[in-house]
């Protein structure tokens, strides 16, 4: 019995003493970054080593996946005060803007203003658009710019040349007509139509708002934000109506709402549908999974002629400096080093990714080469004056679900997400109400 | 009675029963070992083929996937890591629960079903929402980031469970055992030494399972605590494969069994303590 | 207990309280330090209006408690995991017990079974999402279901049968509790076996000798003395259950509109997606205290079985 306990007070003794680990302390000789990046892990260690050989300063990448834990993690390690020199936020904007109003993001603007704002202009703008915050903007966050873009990514229609060729069509469609028509065109060769990553619910927002954009113009959409127009208007029914014509003229795969974006590569990978709507970085797992995959890039087909496609894009993943941290200087200087132009270029030629730096786009492939050929069409959620409320999104994109299902009509939809967008707004109103009291 | 056709008939009426019970097991057998025998066999081809190829047996069988695996998902760190969590963890919560058990079980103190039940409802609040405040109180006592903070951490979520399958086995003790032992001069200690613990080795056996599968499989409290990847235990390893965009499914299938193969071990040898051996059972009788 | 009063002196009673006490202060010492506090935090975070970030909290009283009854998704998400949990009562103790009993005879192979019966609980959700999905997978490649499932109904010629299982809201939950009572009825089947283990033979040599049959003995001595293992099993299912996302998350993703939401995935959801902390909190203890009430009423409900 004796002996028992003293075997498990020495175990006890032997975890707090010999083999714990010290806690961190902030050392001021190595930078440390925290992000979520799996795929670029391996660009960005070797980059580290090179970057110690050239300057002598150890830079720690720590990883930690899945990017939902990692989310996590940062908000964690934000209230306990631990967050490294350099981390990635990969949240919405509003999100970033907590981390900045909480003073935990250093802001960079006067780094990148700096030698006549030299890196600022090797950088492409929409890239600096996502961290950038205009005067007034609505998250209360002094004007600047306080992120780092490390490459650039937009989303949009992707088509499989053979498949499309085998039904007879000729060029991509540009209208809904001629997709459909193309849609029905591979339905009679046995080939399906359209698949898309919408079990993740954000991927089905993208892909209604590039068509709110395109049938009622960005103005209009900032304005159903503000509340001066509700979602039963006539052109918010015709953005709902796209998913229910979808629907009805069989383009969709079936089970569309419940698959995950690694699924739907794969099932584009696998040329088990015609159409994807993905992002830039299918690049590379396409190449993974079928190098011999023919595909081409397009817009959606646009709805309207009154406003031109929009599609979603700008900094794909982007780096925050610690605004506490004793290493500042350093972790900036490394951010300035990571996005130069051979760094760039290397992350581009190993990672299948689109460069920020506006001059490494030389040496990328004809397939990236058309994504980024799109760049002028694109916007995203972080550089619109105004985002919808959150709980308005989710009522959207929920109700999205319910008519590709065939469970609601666009019409009770719009109903529904008014009626969330009319609750907040009345929230919203008691809330400055409270404030001005 | 002991005619010979009712004697066939009695044995034909055994084998149909025993036929119908084999058929039954087989069946769930063949549920539970396809998706291992599926992930072996994806963890043996290549990115290009492991969705096509429809044959059983993959044509090439890449072993190699399996080295590539180790060395790219850092195995070796983590694998040992999970080694040392694991045997802390399980040895902290059998000792922890079995003596707290023994306690609520055969003692008698004030408060008993006060903390038994603050025990029991521990298990009702779900993990997620604790999160955030658990790892800013692991900083402020300096535990975060360490060793001993995540087998802490994991002792703690392990300890309702297992007092609660425990205390319902030591409530089978037949009292006429504690008796005797306490006739012999044996202390409450010794009790639980001698008498308890033995009699309820299968449930002991049980917990060691059930924590050691819940520590091997862990991860976003892991991922949460600690920041030095030289501290991670072996889901990282397997979470590096499952990456956010591109997902490698062989080394994703390698990967997998190779975190898989160690607890199906570990429950090959523990399961034979459930079931009690001749030697056992002489205790209870 | 007599024997501890007839020689009374309370110092020597206090000493024999705190003796018995310092078994469960090891316990109560890691659970003080790591779960009260920590669920202090968290109900005082439901009392509070806050994004998960930022230093301002803004103290709402009851305010988030209030809109929560009157939440109609958070309670379409708890009837939601009660219908998986009632699918894993059912359908998936019975099976563990079925296959627990099977395994406690002398029959051949059981060695084998016991091994294979804990495989699932063993897989990584990783694994069990990747296959599951491939089963129910609803799409089609020429002329060919892409799914398991489908191939076979197909193959059979059961056509009508063939369906878009995880999409469909009919089918969708279903499916998932399906899949999560194969994914644990391991856990059952072990815990019950080592029940079985300890139940004295002498009962069922005793039942022998007074010439009961099979089905008796299994009504008469089996089922009582297992009662209370059979409880804990009862416990651990609802729990698990209940608290089910992991399996949801790997299979529908972000959910099937709000058909496959459960209670812990509305908490996630509250924390990561609408960004409100707070109210993720306040759902985290309203959850907790109906597990609590249930668990109660179970235990109650078992000690009038044992009264019975």
């Amino acid at each position: 019995m004796k002996r028992l306990f003293l075997f498990g007070f020495a175990v006890f003794c032997s975890i707090f003493s010999g083999i714990s680990c010290s806690p961190a302390t902030p050392q001021t000789d190595r930078i440390v970054i925290w992000h979520w990046m799996t795929d670029r892990d391996k660009a960005f260690q070797a980059l580290a080593l090179q970057y110690e050989k050239e300057t002598g300063i150890k830079v720690i990448l720590e990883l930690y996946a899945p990017s939902d834990v990692y989310s996590q993690k940062i908000i964690a390690a934000a209230q306990a005060k631990i967050l490294p020199d350099i981390f990635g936020i990969l949240d919405e904007k509003s999100v970033v803007a907590d981390f900045i109003t909480s003073g935990f993001v250093a802001d960079l603007t006067a780094d990148f203003k700096a030698d006549d704002a030299a890196w600022e202009k090797v950088l492409f703008p929409k890239a600096l658009l996502v961290n950038r915050f205009d005067p007034d903007n609505p998250y209360g966050v002094k004007p600047g710019i306080y992120g780092v873009p490390i490459d650039i990514t937009n989303i949009q229609m992707i088509y499989n040349k053979n498949m499309l060729k085998k039904a007879g069509i000729l060029k991509p469609p540009a209208t809904m007509q001629e997709w459909f028509d193309a849609s029905s065109a591979l339905k009679r060769v046995g080939l399906s139509g359209f698949v898309s990553g919408w079990g993740e619910l954000w991927m089905a927002d993208c892909f209604a708002t590039n068509y709110a954009f395109n049938i009622m113009g960005e103005d209009k959409v900032m304005a159903t934000f503000r509340g001066e127009i509700p979602y039963t208007d006539p052109s918010w029914i015709k953005v709902f109506r796209i998913f229910s014509q979808m629907r009805e003229k069989d383009v969709l795969v079936p089970g569309i709402v419940t698959k995950s974006n690694k699924d739907a590569e794969q099932d584009f990978a696998l040329e088990r549908a015609a159409f994807a709507f993905n992002g830039s970085w299918c690049v590379n797992v396409y190449n993974d999974m079928n190098p011999k995959l023919e595909y081409g890039v397009m817009l959606p087909p646009s709805a309207s002629k009154e406003f031109p496609m929009k599609i979603w894009g700008g900094a794909g993943s982007s780096f925050f400096v610690n605004n506490v941290s004793p290493n500042k200087t350093k972790a900036i200087a490394f951010l300035k080093w990571l996005t130069a132009k051979e760094q760039q270029t290397f992350l581009a030629e190993k990672t299948q990714n689109l460069p920020v730096n506006q001059n490494s786009l030389a040496s990328i492939p004809p397939i990236l080469a058309e994504f980024s050929s799109s760049m002028e069409s694109t916007t995203h959620p972080a550089i619109w004056p105004l985002n919808e409320d959150a709980l308005v999104l989710e009522a959207f994109d929920r109700g999205l679900q319910s008519i590709i299902i065939g469970e609601k009509t666009p019409e009770k939809v719009a109903a529904e997400v008014q009626k969330v967008k009319l609750r907040q707004l009345e929230r919203q109103k008691r809330i400055k109400n409270d404030l001005y009291q | 009675m002991s005619g010979s056709p009712f004697f066939n008939k009695y044995r034909l009426w055994r084998w149909f029963k025993s036929g119908v019970v084999h058929v039954f097991l087989m069946t769930v057998t063949l549920t539970c070992l396809f998706p291992l025998f599926w992930m072996v066999r994806s963890s043996l081809m290549t990115q290009e083929t492991v969705f096509v190829d429809k044959a059983i047996f993959p044509a090439v069988w890449h072993f190699q996937n399996y080295w590539v695996a180790w060395t790219e998902g850092h195995f070796g760190i983590y694998f040992l890591n999970s080694l040392v969590y694991t045997v802390f963890v399980v040895i902290g919560i059998v000792l922890i629960s079995s003596l707290a058990a023994f306690a609520f079980s055969r003692l008698h103190f004030p408060g008993k079903n006060f903390f038994f039940y603050m025990f029991v409802a521990a298990m009702m609040i779900p993990l997620p929402g604790s999160f955030v405040p658990l790892v800013v109180l692991m900083n402020k006592y300096h535990l975060g980031n360490t060793r001993i903070g995540y087998i802490l951490c994991m002792i703690n979520v392990g300890l309702p469970l297992s007092i609660l399958l425990l205390k319902t086995f030591f409530d089978k003790i037949p009292s006429d055992l504690e008796d005797a032992a306490r006739i012999d001069g044996c202390s409450k200690l010794g009790i639980w030494r001698h008498i308890a613990l033995p009699f309820a080795r299968p449930a002991i056996a049980v917990i060691v399972i059930f924590s050691s599968l819940s520590v091997w499989n862990e991860y976003i409290l892991a991922m949460l605590l600690l920041n030095d990847q030289s501290l991670m235990p072996l889901q990282r390893g397997v979470m590096y494969f499952a990456g956010s965009h591109s997902v490698d499914y062989p080394l994703l299938m390698a990967s997998l069994t190779i975190a898989a193969t160690p607890i199906v071990l570990i429950y090959l040898v523990i399961q034979k303590h459930i079931i009690r051996g001749l030697s056992s059972g002489a205790i209870v009788g | 207990m007599s024997s501890a009063q007839s020689k009374t002196l309370s110092g020597h009673l206090l000493k024999d309280y705190l003796s018995s006490f310092s078994f469960i202060l090891p316990a109560v010492a890691i659970f003080v330090g790591f779960y009260i506090i920590p669920f202090y935090e968290i109900f005082n975070l439901s009392l509070h209006d806050w994004n998960g970030i930022s230093a301002g909290k803004t103290f709402v009283g009851l305010e988030n408690f209030q809109e929560l009854m009157g939440d109609v998704i958070w309670w379409r998400s708890m009837w939601n995991a009660t219908y998986i949990t009632l699918i894993a009562l059912t359908f998936q103790n019975i099976l563990a017990f079925a296959l627990a009993l099977a395994c406690n005879r002398a029959i051949h192979f059981k060695g084998f079974y016991r091994l294979v019966f804990f495989l699932p609980p063993v897989l990584s959700e990783i694994v069990v999402g990747i296959i599951w999905r491939w089963i129910l997978n609803s799409g089609v490649q020429g002329n060919e279901n892409i799914g398991l499932l489908n191939y076979l109904l197909n193959a059979v010629g059961l056509h009508d049968l063939i369906h878009n299982w995880l999409s469909d809201p009919n089918t969708a939950l279903t499916c998932i509790a399906v899949v999560h009572s194969w994914k644990g009825f391991g856990w059952g089947f072990i815990i019950l076996l080592a029940g079985l283990q300890t139940i004295d033979r002498r009962l069922y040599e005793a039942a022998q000798v007074d010439g009961a049959n099979s089905w008796s003995t299994f009504w008469n001595v089996t089922i009582p003395m297992m009662l209370p293992v059979i409880m804990v099993v009862v416990v651990l299912t609802i729990l698990g259950s209940m608290q089910s996302f992991v399996l949801i998350l790997s299979m529908v993703g972000q959910g099937l509109v709000y058909h496959t939401e459960v209670p812990v995935t509305r908490i996630l959801s509250a924390m990561t997606v609408t960004q409100r902390y707070g109210y993720a909190c306040a759902q985290g203890v309203m959850f907790g205290l109906i597990l609590v009430m249930v668990s109660f009423i179970i235990k109650k409900l078992s000690d009038r079985m044992k009264q019975a």
